[in-house]
Protein backbone atom coordinates (compact mmCIF):
# COMPACT_ATOMS: atom_id res chain seq x y z
CA UNK A 1 0.00 0.00 0.00
CA UNK A 2 1.28 3.40 -0.97
CA UNK A 3 1.24 5.93 1.93
CA UNK A 4 -0.71 9.07 1.89
CA UNK A 5 2.17 11.41 2.19
CA UNK A 6 5.78 10.44 2.37
CA UNK A 7 9.18 12.25 2.22
CA UNK A 8 12.68 10.75 1.40
CA UNK A 9 15.97 12.12 2.67
CA UNK A 10 13.87 15.46 2.63
CA UNK A 11 16.39 18.71 4.06
CA UNK A 12 16.36 21.80 4.16
CA UNK A 13 19.36 24.28 4.55
CA UNK A 14 19.41 27.97 5.07
CA UNK A 15 22.70 28.93 4.29
CA UNK A 16 24.72 27.09 6.99
CA UNK A 17 22.01 26.10 9.00
CA UNK A 18 20.08 22.95 8.78
CA UNK A 19 16.77 23.20 9.23
CA UNK A 20 15.29 20.15 8.30
CA UNK A 21 17.88 16.89 7.93
CA UNK A 22 17.32 13.68 5.78
CA UNK A 23 13.99 13.03 6.60
CA UNK A 24 12.50 10.13 6.00
CA UNK A 25 8.59 10.53 7.38
CA UNK A 26 5.29 8.38 6.44
CA UNK A 27 2.03 9.64 7.19
CA UNK A 28 -0.54 6.45 6.34
CA UNK A 29 -4.34 6.85 5.05
CA UNK A 30 -6.78 8.17 8.13
CA UNK A 31 -3.34 8.08 10.49
CA UNK A 32 -3.88 10.13 13.58
CA UNK A 33 0.13 11.53 13.79
CA UNK A 34 1.98 14.08 15.44
CA UNK A 35 5.16 15.78 15.30
CA UNK A 36 7.22 16.83 18.72
CA UNK A 37 10.27 17.78 19.28
CA UNK A 38 12.21 21.05 21.58
CA UNK A 39 11.53 24.76 20.05
CA UNK A 40 13.59 24.73 16.98
CA UNK A 41 13.60 21.48 16.19
CA UNK A 42 12.02 22.30 12.64
CA UNK A 43 8.87 20.86 12.80
CA UNK A 44 7.37 24.14 11.16
CA UNK A 45 9.59 24.42 8.38
CA UNK A 46 8.63 20.75 8.00
CA UNK A 47 5.44 21.67 7.97
CA UNK A 48 6.11 24.24 5.42
CA UNK A 49 8.71 21.59 2.94
CA UNK A 50 5.12 19.78 3.23
CA UNK A 51 2.45 22.38 1.77
CA UNK A 52 5.38 24.04 -0.43
CA UNK A 53 5.57 27.07 1.38
CA UNK A 54 9.11 26.45 1.12
CA UNK A 55 11.16 24.27 -1.39
CA UNK A 56 13.71 21.79 -0.05
CA UNK A 57 17.05 22.11 -0.85
CA UNK A 58 17.37 18.02 -1.51
CA UNK A 59 15.31 14.71 -1.09
CA UNK A 60 11.43 14.45 -2.61
CA UNK A 61 7.80 14.85 -1.14
CA UNK A 62 5.13 11.94 -2.81
CA UNK A 63 1.44 12.55 -1.75
CA UNK A 64 -0.17 9.01 -2.88
CA UNK A 65 3.51 7.95 -4.53
CA UNK A 66 2.92 11.06 -6.45
CA UNK A 67 6.21 13.29 -6.64
CA UNK A 68 4.41 16.77 -5.52
CA UNK A 69 8.63 17.88 -4.68
CA UNK A 70 7.91 21.18 -7.23
CA UNK A 71 4.38 21.05 -7.13
CA UNK A 72 3.78 25.24 -6.31
CA UNK A 73 1.73 25.42 -2.51
CA UNK A 74 -1.96 26.51 -4.36
CA UNK A 75 -1.69 23.45 -6.32
CA UNK A 76 -0.82 21.05 -3.33
CA UNK A 77 -4.00 22.40 -1.71
CA UNK A 78 -5.86 21.67 -4.52
CA UNK A 79 -4.19 17.95 -4.56
CA UNK A 80 -6.07 17.64 -0.83
CA UNK A 81 -3.41 18.86 1.28
CA UNK A 82 -4.13 21.83 4.26
CA UNK A 83 -3.28 23.19 7.26
CA UNK A 84 -3.81 25.72 10.25
CA UNK A 85 -1.70 27.83 11.95
CA UNK A 86 0.06 27.69 15.01
CA UNK A 87 -0.45 31.74 15.00
CA UNK A 88 -4.04 32.63 13.60
CA UNK A 89 -4.54 33.59 10.56
CA UNK A 90 -7.59 34.55 9.52
CA UNK A 91 -9.71 36.92 7.52
CA UNK A 92 -10.04 39.32 10.76
CA UNK A 93 -12.41 41.94 9.55
CA UNK A 94 -14.98 39.11 8.20
CA UNK A 95 -17.54 37.25 9.45
CA UNK A 96 -17.04 33.57 10.39
CA UNK A 97 -19.47 32.59 7.38
CA UNK A 98 -17.67 34.39 4.92
CA UNK A 99 -14.25 33.31 6.56
CA UNK A 100 -15.05 29.59 5.64
CA UNK A 101 -17.33 30.49 2.38
CA UNK A 102 -13.86 32.15 1.30
CA UNK A 103 -11.91 28.40 1.65
CA UNK A 104 -15.33 26.59 0.44
CA UNK A 105 -15.59 28.65 -2.73
CA UNK A 106 -11.85 28.21 -3.78
CA UNK A 107 -12.46 24.81 -3.41
CA UNK A 108 -15.27 24.57 -5.71
CA UNK A 109 -14.30 26.88 -8.10
CA UNK A 110 -16.68 29.62 -7.60
CA UNK A 111 -14.27 32.19 -6.34
CA UNK A 112 -13.79 33.72 -9.86
CA UNK A 113 -17.30 34.60 -10.26
CA UNK A 114 -17.59 37.95 -10.65
CA UNK A 115 -21.16 38.37 -11.78
CA UNK A 116 -23.55 35.99 -9.35
CA UNK A 117 -23.93 37.64 -6.15
CA UNK A 118 -21.65 35.40 -3.60
CA UNK A 119 -24.94 34.95 -1.61
CA UNK A 120 -26.61 33.19 -4.25
CA UNK A 121 -24.38 30.36 -4.11
CA UNK A 122 -26.33 28.43 -1.70
CA UNK A 123 -24.34 25.33 -2.40
CA UNK A 124 -20.82 27.08 -1.08
CA UNK A 125 -23.04 28.74 1.47
CA UNK A 126 -24.96 25.15 2.73
CA UNK A 127 -21.27 23.43 3.08
CA UNK A 128 -19.62 26.33 5.00
CA UNK A 129 -22.70 26.92 7.42
CA UNK A 130 -22.62 22.39 8.09
CA UNK A 131 -18.72 23.02 9.18
CA UNK A 132 -19.80 26.03 11.01
CA UNK A 133 -22.69 23.52 12.82
CA UNK A 134 -20.80 20.79 13.24
CA UNK A 135 -17.72 22.77 15.12
CA UNK A 136 -20.79 24.88 16.46
CA UNK A 137 -19.64 27.99 15.28
CA UNK A 138 -23.28 28.46 13.59
CA UNK A 139 -24.39 31.47 16.09
CA UNK A 140 -21.18 33.23 15.47
CA UNK A 141 -21.76 33.09 11.50
CA UNK A 142 -22.46 36.78 11.43
CA UNK A 143 -20.15 37.90 13.97
CA UNK A 144 -16.65 38.89 12.66
CA UNK A 145 -13.35 37.39 13.95
CA UNK A 146 -12.08 39.74 16.09
CA UNK A 147 -16.26 39.67 18.18
CA UNK A 148 -14.95 36.16 19.14
CA UNK A 149 -12.97 34.71 22.02
CA UNK A 150 -9.79 32.92 20.91
CA UNK A 151 -10.74 29.72 21.25
CA UNK A 152 -13.54 30.00 18.97
CA UNK A 153 -10.93 32.00 17.03
CA UNK A 154 -9.04 28.68 16.85
CA UNK A 155 -11.80 26.56 15.83
CA UNK A 156 -12.35 29.14 12.73
CA UNK A 157 -9.04 28.44 11.79
CA UNK A 158 -9.58 24.64 11.77
CA UNK A 159 -13.04 25.60 9.97
CA UNK A 160 -10.88 26.97 6.74
CA UNK A 161 -9.02 23.97 6.15
CA UNK A 162 -11.87 21.81 6.46
CA UNK A 163 -13.32 23.61 4.17
CA UNK A 164 -10.52 22.69 1.70
CA UNK A 165 -11.75 19.03 2.18
CA UNK A 166 -8.42 18.15 2.64
CA UNK A 167 -7.19 14.47 2.88
CA UNK A 168 -4.06 15.06 4.57
CA UNK A 169 -4.68 17.84 7.13
CA UNK A 170 -1.76 19.22 9.14
CA UNK A 171 -2.46 21.05 12.37
CA UNK A 172 0.44 23.23 13.60
CA UNK A 173 -0.24 23.76 17.63
CA UNK A 174 -4.30 23.90 17.34
CA UNK A 175 -4.43 24.65 20.62
CA UNK A 176 -1.78 26.89 21.32
CA UNK A 177 -2.74 30.27 22.99
CA UNK A 178 -5.97 28.61 24.48
CA UNK A 179 -6.61 28.72 27.76
CA UNK A 180 -7.17 25.49 29.36
CA UNK A 181 -10.71 26.20 30.17
CA UNK A 182 -11.30 26.37 26.47
CA UNK A 183 -8.92 23.78 25.14
CA UNK A 184 -11.88 20.90 25.51
CA UNK A 185 -13.56 22.64 22.11
CA UNK A 186 -10.82 22.05 20.15
CA UNK A 187 -9.77 18.73 21.61
CA UNK A 188 -12.89 17.66 20.73
CA UNK A 189 -13.26 19.16 17.52
CA UNK A 190 -9.89 17.32 16.14
CA UNK A 191 -11.83 14.38 17.96
CA UNK A 192 -14.42 14.66 15.66
CA UNK A 193 -12.48 15.05 12.57
CA UNK A 194 -13.43 12.70 9.55
CA UNK A 195 -11.66 9.63 10.35
CA UNK A 196 -10.41 9.10 6.19
CA UNK A 197 -8.62 12.27 6.64
CA UNK A 198 -4.82 11.95 7.71
CA UNK A 199 -4.08 14.46 10.45
CA UNK A 200 -0.57 15.05 11.32
CA UNK A 201 -0.55 17.72 14.95
CA UNK A 202 2.33 18.94 15.98
CA UNK A 203 2.02 20.71 19.37
CA UNK A 204 4.00 20.92 22.44
CA UNK A 205 1.22 19.98 24.98
CA UNK A 206 1.38 16.89 26.16
CA UNK A 207 -1.66 15.64 26.84
CA UNK A 208 -3.09 16.42 23.75
CA UNK A 209 -0.23 14.39 21.89
CA UNK A 210 -1.12 11.51 24.07
CA UNK A 211 -4.61 11.85 24.05
CA UNK A 212 -4.38 11.89 19.88
CA UNK A 213 -1.88 10.64 18.11
CA UNK A 214 -1.77 6.74 17.48
CA UNK A 215 2.19 7.54 16.27
CA UNK A 216 4.41 9.81 17.13
CA UNK A 217 7.43 10.96 15.48
CA UNK A 218 10.15 13.06 17.46
CA UNK A 219 11.97 15.72 16.16
CA UNK A 220 15.44 17.31 17.04
CA UNK A 221 17.30 19.44 15.00
CA UNK A 222 15.81 19.27 11.88
CA UNK A 223 16.37 15.07 12.13
CA UNK A 224 14.02 12.39 12.84
CA UNK A 225 15.18 11.35 16.62
CA UNK A 226 12.53 8.61 17.34
CA UNK A 227 9.06 6.98 16.14
CA UNK A 228 6.70 5.11 17.36
CA UNK A 229 3.64 4.64 19.55
CA UNK A 230 2.71 6.84 22.27
CA UNK A 231 3.72 4.03 24.68
CA UNK A 232 7.11 3.77 22.97
CA UNK A 233 7.79 7.24 23.26
CA UNK A 234 6.54 7.51 26.66
CA UNK A 235 8.99 5.29 27.37
CA UNK A 236 12.10 5.87 25.69
CA UNK A 237 14.46 7.39 27.61
CA UNK A 238 16.70 9.22 25.12
CA UNK A 239 13.46 10.95 24.34
CA UNK A 240 12.65 11.62 27.66
CA UNK A 241 16.18 12.98 27.98
CA UNK A 242 15.96 15.44 25.07
CA UNK A 243 11.98 16.33 25.63
CA UNK A 244 9.85 14.80 27.87
CA UNK A 245 12.11 15.58 30.39
CA UNK A 246 13.99 18.95 31.90
CA UNK A 247 17.11 17.82 30.83
CA UNK A 248 16.90 19.29 27.28
CA UNK A 249 20.20 20.55 27.00
CA UNK A 250 21.89 17.64 28.65
CA UNK A 251 20.52 15.72 26.41
CA UNK A 252 21.37 17.53 23.75
CA UNK A 253 24.88 17.41 24.70
CA UNK A 254 24.77 13.62 25.13
CA UNK A 255 23.64 13.26 21.32
CA UNK A 256 25.33 16.23 20.03
CA UNK B 1 -41.08 27.37 7.48
CA UNK B 2 -42.55 24.29 6.67
CA UNK B 3 -39.50 23.15 4.60
CA UNK B 4 -36.99 20.82 6.50
CA UNK B 5 -34.27 23.22 7.66
CA UNK B 6 -31.37 23.40 5.94
CA UNK B 7 -27.73 25.02 7.16
CA UNK B 8 -28.01 27.70 4.76
CA UNK B 9 -31.20 29.19 6.40
CA UNK B 10 -29.69 29.46 9.73
CA UNK B 11 -30.34 33.10 10.94
CA UNK B 12 -26.66 33.16 11.09
CA UNK B 13 -26.26 33.00 7.32
CA UNK B 14 -28.63 35.80 6.36
CA UNK B 15 -26.15 38.63 6.43
CA UNK B 16 -24.26 36.55 3.75
CA UNK B 17 -27.14 35.54 1.19
CA UNK B 18 -29.02 38.97 1.53
CA UNK B 19 -25.93 40.74 1.71
CA UNK B 20 -26.06 41.82 -1.82
CA UNK B 21 -29.94 42.61 -1.98
CA UNK B 22 -30.59 46.59 -2.22
CA UNK B 23 -31.29 48.48 0.79
CA UNK B 24 -33.92 50.92 0.83
CA UNK B 25 -32.28 54.00 0.88
CA UNK B 26 -30.02 53.00 -1.97
CA UNK B 27 -31.84 55.25 -4.98
CA UNK B 28 -31.55 57.93 -2.63
CA UNK B 29 -27.99 59.20 -3.95
CA UNK B 30 -29.41 58.96 -7.39
CA UNK B 31 -32.91 60.49 -6.64
CA UNK B 32 -30.79 63.61 -4.83
CA UNK B 33 -28.46 63.59 -8.21
CA UNK B 34 -31.38 64.04 -9.99
CA UNK B 35 -32.86 66.76 -8.00
CA UNK B 36 -29.48 68.32 -7.92
CA UNK B 37 -30.13 68.56 -11.82
CA UNK B 38 -33.49 70.59 -11.55
CA UNK B 39 -32.81 72.35 -8.71
CA UNK B 40 -29.58 74.04 -9.05
CA UNK B 41 -29.22 74.42 -13.24
CA UNK B 42 -26.11 77.15 -12.70
CA UNK B 43 -24.43 74.39 -10.94
CA UNK B 44 -24.30 71.69 -12.88
CA UNK B 45 -20.29 72.25 -14.39
CA UNK B 46 -19.40 71.97 -10.14
CA UNK B 47 -21.83 68.95 -10.19
CA UNK B 48 -20.81 67.49 -13.66
CA UNK B 49 -16.95 67.50 -11.69
CA UNK B 50 -18.24 66.08 -8.53
CA UNK B 51 -19.96 62.79 -10.46
CA UNK B 52 -16.79 62.49 -12.23
CA UNK B 53 -14.53 62.43 -8.54
CA UNK B 54 -17.17 60.29 -6.88
CA UNK B 55 -16.50 57.47 -10.56
CA UNK B 56 -12.90 58.15 -9.68
CA UNK B 57 -12.73 57.23 -6.01
CA UNK B 58 -15.06 54.25 -6.59
CA UNK B 59 -12.20 53.01 -9.05
CA UNK B 60 -9.98 53.44 -6.43
CA UNK B 61 -11.89 51.76 -3.61
CA UNK B 62 -12.33 48.75 -5.95
CA UNK B 63 -8.44 48.33 -5.88
CA UNK B 64 -7.56 50.05 -2.12
CA UNK B 65 -10.79 49.48 -0.24
CA UNK B 66 -11.79 45.81 -1.58
CA UNK B 67 -8.37 44.29 -2.59
CA UNK B 68 -6.22 46.17 -0.49
CA UNK B 69 -3.85 46.98 -3.05
CA UNK B 70 -2.00 50.50 -1.88
CA UNK B 71 -1.50 52.82 -4.63
CA UNK B 72 -0.75 56.48 -4.81
CA UNK B 73 -0.51 56.35 -8.59
CA UNK B 74 -4.56 56.07 -9.33
CA UNK B 75 -4.62 59.42 -11.42
CA UNK B 76 -2.24 57.63 -14.22
CA UNK B 77 -5.26 55.32 -15.03
CA UNK B 78 -7.37 58.63 -14.94
CA UNK B 79 -4.79 60.49 -17.34
CA UNK B 80 -4.85 57.87 -19.35
CA UNK B 81 -8.53 57.82 -19.72
CA UNK B 82 -8.39 61.55 -20.92
CA UNK B 83 -5.68 61.43 -22.92
CA UNK B 84 -6.97 58.50 -25.24
CA UNK B 85 -10.57 60.65 -25.07
CA UNK B 86 -8.52 63.95 -26.14
CA UNK B 87 -5.97 62.70 -27.92
CA UNK B 88 -7.94 61.17 -30.95
CA UNK B 89 -10.74 64.08 -30.98
CA UNK B 90 -7.89 66.65 -31.27
CA UNK B 91 -6.34 65.04 -33.85
CA UNK B 92 -10.14 64.32 -35.93
CA UNK B 93 -8.98 60.72 -35.25
CA UNK B 94 -12.21 59.43 -33.32
CA UNK B 95 -14.50 61.40 -30.91
CA UNK B 96 -18.38 59.76 -30.72
CA UNK B 97 -18.55 59.85 -27.70
CA UNK B 98 -19.31 56.69 -25.88
CA UNK B 99 -16.96 54.39 -28.10
CA UNK B 100 -14.54 57.15 -26.84
CA UNK B 101 -14.91 56.41 -23.46
CA UNK B 102 -14.46 52.52 -24.28
CA UNK B 103 -11.45 53.30 -25.82
CA UNK B 104 -10.70 55.02 -22.89
CA UNK B 105 -10.94 52.46 -20.62
CA UNK B 106 -9.13 49.73 -22.25
CA UNK B 107 -5.80 52.15 -22.88
CA UNK B 108 -6.39 52.53 -18.51
CA UNK B 109 -7.03 48.69 -18.63
CA UNK B 110 -3.91 48.17 -20.56
CA UNK B 111 -1.57 50.11 -18.71
CA UNK B 112 -3.20 48.63 -15.22
CA UNK B 113 -2.36 45.28 -16.51
CA UNK B 114 0.86 46.01 -18.26
CA UNK B 115 2.29 47.92 -14.75
CA UNK B 116 0.02 45.68 -12.24
CA UNK B 117 1.77 42.10 -13.97
CA UNK B 118 5.00 44.31 -12.43
CA UNK B 119 4.47 45.94 -9.26
CA UNK B 120 1.83 43.73 -8.08
CA UNK B 121 4.32 41.30 -6.74
CA UNK B 122 5.54 43.84 -4.27
CA UNK B 123 3.75 44.99 -1.25
CA UNK B 124 3.68 47.20 0.78
CA UNK B 125 6.26 51.00 0.87
CA UNK B 126 7.39 49.42 -2.36
CA UNK B 127 3.95 48.89 -4.40
CA UNK B 128 3.54 52.83 -3.14
CA UNK B 129 6.28 54.37 -4.38
CA UNK B 130 6.08 51.96 -8.00
CA UNK B 131 2.49 53.15 -8.50
CA UNK B 132 3.72 56.64 -7.91
CA UNK B 133 6.73 55.81 -10.61
CA UNK B 134 4.26 54.69 -13.18
CA UNK B 135 1.84 57.62 -12.82
CA UNK B 136 5.78 60.14 -12.88
CA UNK B 137 6.75 58.42 -16.08
CA UNK B 138 3.40 58.76 -17.97
CA UNK B 139 3.64 62.45 -16.66
CA UNK B 140 6.61 62.56 -18.37
CA UNK B 141 5.58 61.12 -21.59
CA UNK B 142 2.38 63.57 -21.72
CA UNK B 143 4.74 66.57 -21.25
CA UNK B 144 7.72 64.90 -23.57
CA UNK B 145 5.23 64.00 -26.19
CA UNK B 146 4.19 66.96 -27.49
CA UNK B 147 3.23 66.57 -31.11
CA UNK B 148 0.63 64.70 -29.36
CA UNK B 149 -0.47 65.46 -26.30
CA UNK B 150 0.14 69.20 -26.28
CA UNK B 151 2.81 68.99 -23.67
CA UNK B 152 2.98 70.76 -20.47
CA UNK B 153 0.14 73.42 -22.19
CA UNK B 154 -2.25 70.01 -22.75
CA UNK B 155 -4.78 69.98 -26.11
CA UNK B 156 -6.52 73.32 -25.01
CA UNK B 157 -9.80 72.58 -27.21
CA UNK B 158 -11.60 69.57 -28.27
CA UNK B 159 -14.54 69.01 -30.02
CA UNK B 160 -17.45 66.52 -29.31
CA UNK B 161 -20.29 65.75 -31.26
CA UNK B 162 -23.55 65.38 -29.62
CA UNK B 163 -24.10 62.26 -27.71
CA UNK B 164 -26.80 59.56 -29.56
CA UNK B 165 -26.22 62.67 -32.22
CA UNK B 166 -29.11 64.62 -30.80
CA UNK B 167 -27.98 65.95 -27.45
CA UNK B 168 -25.49 69.12 -27.54
CA UNK B 169 -22.24 69.40 -25.28
CA UNK B 170 -22.36 72.84 -24.35
CA UNK B 171 -19.65 74.27 -21.99
CA UNK B 172 -22.06 76.83 -21.16
CA UNK B 173 -25.07 75.02 -19.87
CA UNK B 174 -23.56 71.85 -19.37
CA UNK B 175 -27.02 69.70 -19.25
CA UNK B 176 -25.98 66.80 -21.52
CA UNK B 177 -22.91 66.51 -19.41
CA UNK B 178 -24.47 66.21 -16.48
CA UNK B 179 -26.81 63.53 -17.10
CA UNK B 180 -24.08 61.85 -19.27
CA UNK B 181 -22.12 61.41 -16.56
CA UNK B 182 -24.40 60.44 -14.06
CA UNK B 183 -26.23 58.11 -16.69
CA UNK B 184 -22.04 56.51 -17.12
CA UNK B 185 -21.51 56.74 -12.89
CA UNK B 186 -24.84 54.50 -12.28
CA UNK B 187 -23.75 51.98 -14.93
CA UNK B 188 -19.99 51.39 -13.63
CA UNK B 189 -21.90 51.53 -10.58
CA UNK B 190 -23.54 48.90 -10.35
CA UNK B 191 -21.12 46.88 -12.16
CA UNK B 192 -18.63 47.77 -9.04
CA UNK B 193 -21.57 46.72 -6.61
CA UNK B 194 -22.03 43.62 -8.35
CA UNK B 195 -18.34 43.09 -8.50
CA UNK B 196 -17.79 43.51 -4.66
CA UNK B 197 -20.49 41.56 -3.62
CA UNK B 198 -19.92 38.42 -6.11
CA UNK B 199 -17.35 35.24 -4.71
CA UNK B 200 -14.93 37.39 -6.49
CA UNK B 201 -15.37 40.39 -4.66
CA UNK B 202 -15.06 38.49 -1.83
CA UNK B 203 -11.95 36.56 -2.51
CA UNK B 204 -10.65 40.63 -3.20
CA UNK B 205 -11.57 41.50 1.06
CA UNK B 206 -10.08 37.98 1.68
CA UNK B 207 -6.48 38.90 0.19
CA UNK B 208 -7.10 42.27 2.17
CA UNK B 209 -7.69 40.79 4.95
CA UNK B 210 -4.82 37.94 5.07
CA UNK B 211 -3.17 37.77 1.82
CA UNK B 212 -0.90 34.10 3.22
CA UNK B 213 -3.98 32.77 4.29
CA UNK B 214 -5.67 32.77 0.56
CA UNK B 215 -2.28 31.47 -0.48
CA UNK B 216 -3.08 29.00 1.89
CA UNK B 217 -6.54 28.08 0.63
CA UNK B 218 -4.94 27.40 -2.77
CA UNK B 219 -6.44 30.65 -4.29
CA UNK B 220 -4.43 32.71 -7.11
CA UNK B 221 -3.30 35.59 -5.35
CA UNK B 222 -1.83 37.05 -7.75
CA UNK B 223 -3.80 36.75 -10.88
CA UNK B 224 -6.95 37.88 -8.94
CA UNK B 225 -5.11 41.09 -7.78
CA UNK B 226 -4.32 41.67 -11.14
CA UNK B 227 -7.38 41.40 -12.63
CA UNK B 228 -8.95 43.75 -10.09
CA UNK B 229 -6.32 46.46 -10.79
CA UNK B 230 -7.24 45.65 -14.35
CA UNK B 231 -10.98 46.17 -14.12
CA UNK B 232 -9.96 49.27 -11.71
CA UNK B 233 -7.73 51.34 -14.10
CA UNK B 234 -10.31 50.72 -16.77
CA UNK B 235 -13.10 52.24 -14.22
CA UNK B 236 -10.41 55.26 -13.72
CA UNK B 237 -9.90 55.46 -17.17
CA UNK B 238 -13.82 55.91 -17.47
CA UNK B 239 -13.43 58.66 -15.49
CA UNK B 240 -11.01 60.73 -16.81
CA UNK B 241 -12.30 60.46 -20.38
CA UNK B 242 -15.35 61.40 -18.86
CA UNK B 243 -13.82 64.87 -17.33
CA UNK B 244 -11.56 65.32 -20.65
CA UNK B 245 -14.97 64.94 -22.59
CA UNK B 246 -16.70 67.57 -20.31
CA UNK B 247 -14.50 70.02 -19.61
CA UNK B 248 -13.39 70.31 -23.75
CA UNK B 249 -9.52 69.62 -22.56
CA UNK B 250 -7.03 67.45 -21.18
CA UNK B 251 -4.28 68.64 -19.87
CA UNK B 252 -1.01 67.70 -17.42
CA UNK B 253 -3.14 67.92 -14.30
CA UNK B 254 -5.03 64.65 -15.24
CA UNK B 255 -2.40 63.14 -14.39
CA UNK B 256 -0.52 64.30 -11.62
CA UNK B 257 0.21 63.62 -8.37
CA UNK B 258 -2.10 66.13 -6.56
CA UNK B 259 -5.09 64.30 -8.14
CA UNK B 260 -4.10 61.17 -7.12
CA UNK B 261 -3.69 61.91 -3.88
CA UNK B 262 -7.32 63.87 -3.38
CA UNK B 263 -9.22 60.75 -4.60
CA UNK B 264 -7.11 59.21 -1.86
CA UNK B 265 -8.12 61.58 0.99
CA UNK B 266 -11.76 61.55 -0.52
CA UNK B 267 -11.87 57.74 -0.28
CA UNK B 268 -10.30 57.82 3.12
CA UNK B 269 -12.36 61.04 4.27
CA UNK B 270 -15.65 59.11 3.31
CA UNK B 271 -15.11 55.45 4.45
CA UNK B 272 -12.63 52.94 2.21
CA UNK B 273 -13.81 48.78 1.18
CA UNK B 274 -17.48 50.75 1.87
CA UNK B 275 -18.93 51.36 -1.74
CA UNK B 276 -20.77 54.52 -0.48
CA UNK B 277 -17.85 55.97 0.92
CA UNK B 278 -17.01 57.29 -2.24
CA UNK B 279 -19.69 59.40 -2.94
CA UNK B 280 -20.00 60.61 0.68
CA UNK B 281 -16.13 61.39 0.73
CA UNK B 282 -16.57 63.55 -2.47
CA UNK B 283 -19.49 65.42 -1.44
CA UNK B 284 -18.11 65.91 1.81
CA UNK B 285 -14.44 67.26 0.61
CA UNK B 286 -16.16 69.42 -2.32
CA UNK B 287 -17.75 71.23 0.69
CA UNK B 288 -14.91 71.56 2.98
CA UNK B 289 -13.42 73.56 0.48
CA UNK B 290 -16.29 75.25 -0.89
CA UNK B 291 -16.48 76.46 2.83
CA UNK B 292 -12.88 76.40 4.29
CA UNK B 293 -11.76 78.27 1.37
CA UNK B 294 -14.22 81.12 1.96
CA UNK B 295 -13.35 81.40 5.32
CA UNK B 296 -9.42 81.08 5.11
CA UNK B 297 -9.19 81.51 1.32
CA UNK B 298 -4.93 80.89 2.25
CA UNK B 299 -5.00 78.36 4.36
CA UNK B 300 -8.06 76.19 3.82
CA UNK B 301 -6.35 73.00 3.52
CA UNK B 302 -5.18 73.32 7.07
CA UNK B 303 -8.46 72.46 7.89
CA UNK B 304 -8.41 69.51 5.59
CA UNK B 305 -5.36 68.20 7.30
CA UNK B 306 -6.23 68.40 10.63
CA UNK B 307 -9.57 66.88 10.26
CA UNK B 308 -7.66 63.96 8.36
CA UNK B 309 -6.26 62.90 11.22
CA UNK B 310 -8.79 63.00 13.33
CA UNK B 311 -10.19 60.60 11.30
CA UNK B 312 -7.38 58.58 10.77
CA UNK B 313 -7.14 58.57 14.69
CA UNK B 314 -10.16 58.08 15.88
CA UNK B 315 -12.18 56.89 12.48
CA UNK B 316 -10.33 54.37 10.43
CA UNK B 317 -13.58 53.58 8.35
CA UNK B 318 -14.50 57.24 7.76
CA UNK B 319 -17.66 59.60 7.73
CA UNK B 320 -19.63 56.66 6.92
CA UNK B 321 -17.56 53.87 9.78
CA UNK B 322 -18.74 56.58 12.19
CA UNK B 323 -22.08 56.53 11.14
CA UNK B 324 -21.90 52.67 11.02
CA UNK B 325 -20.19 53.04 14.89
CA UNK B 326 -23.41 55.52 16.61
CA UNK B 327 -26.23 53.56 14.68
CA UNK B 328 -24.69 50.70 16.03
CA UNK B 329 -24.43 51.97 19.41
CA UNK B 330 -27.41 53.51 19.37
CA UNK B 331 -29.28 49.66 18.41
CA UNK B 332 -27.54 48.21 21.66
CA UNK B 333 -28.46 50.64 23.61
CA UNK B 334 -31.97 50.84 22.66
CA UNK B 335 -32.21 47.08 23.05
CA UNK B 336 -30.97 47.38 26.27
CA UNK B 337 -32.95 49.99 27.80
Amino acid sequence: MTALLETRALSKSFGALRATSDVDFVLEEGARHALIGPNGAGKTTFINLLTGVLMPTAGRVLLRGRDITHVEQAERVKLGIARTFQINRLFRGLSVLENVYISVAERVGAASNMFTPAGRRRDVIEEAMQLLEALKLADDARHTIAELPYGRQRLVELAIALGQKPQVLLLDEPAAGVPSAESHIILDAIDALPKSIGVLIIDHDMDLVFRFAKRITVMVRGAVFAEGTPREIGGNPDVRAVYLGQATTGGAQAHG
Amino acid sequence: MISPPRAHDHPGARALTERHRLRLWEPLPWLLALAFYFAFPQYLGFGTDLLVTILFAISLDLALGYAGIITLGHAAFFGAGAYTVGVLAYHGIWNEPITSLIAGAVVAAAIGLGSGLVLLRTTGLTLLMLTLCTMALLEEAANLGHDWTGGFDGLPSITIPPLFGLFEFNPLYPRTQYLYALGVLFLCFVFVRTLVYSPFGQSLTGIRENTLRMHAVGAPVRWRLVVCYTISAAVAGIAGGLWAQANAYVNLTTLGLDRAATVLIILVLGGYGRLYGAFIGAVAYMALQHFLSKVYPTAWQLGLGLLLVVIALFARGGILGLGDLLFRRRASGSTRS
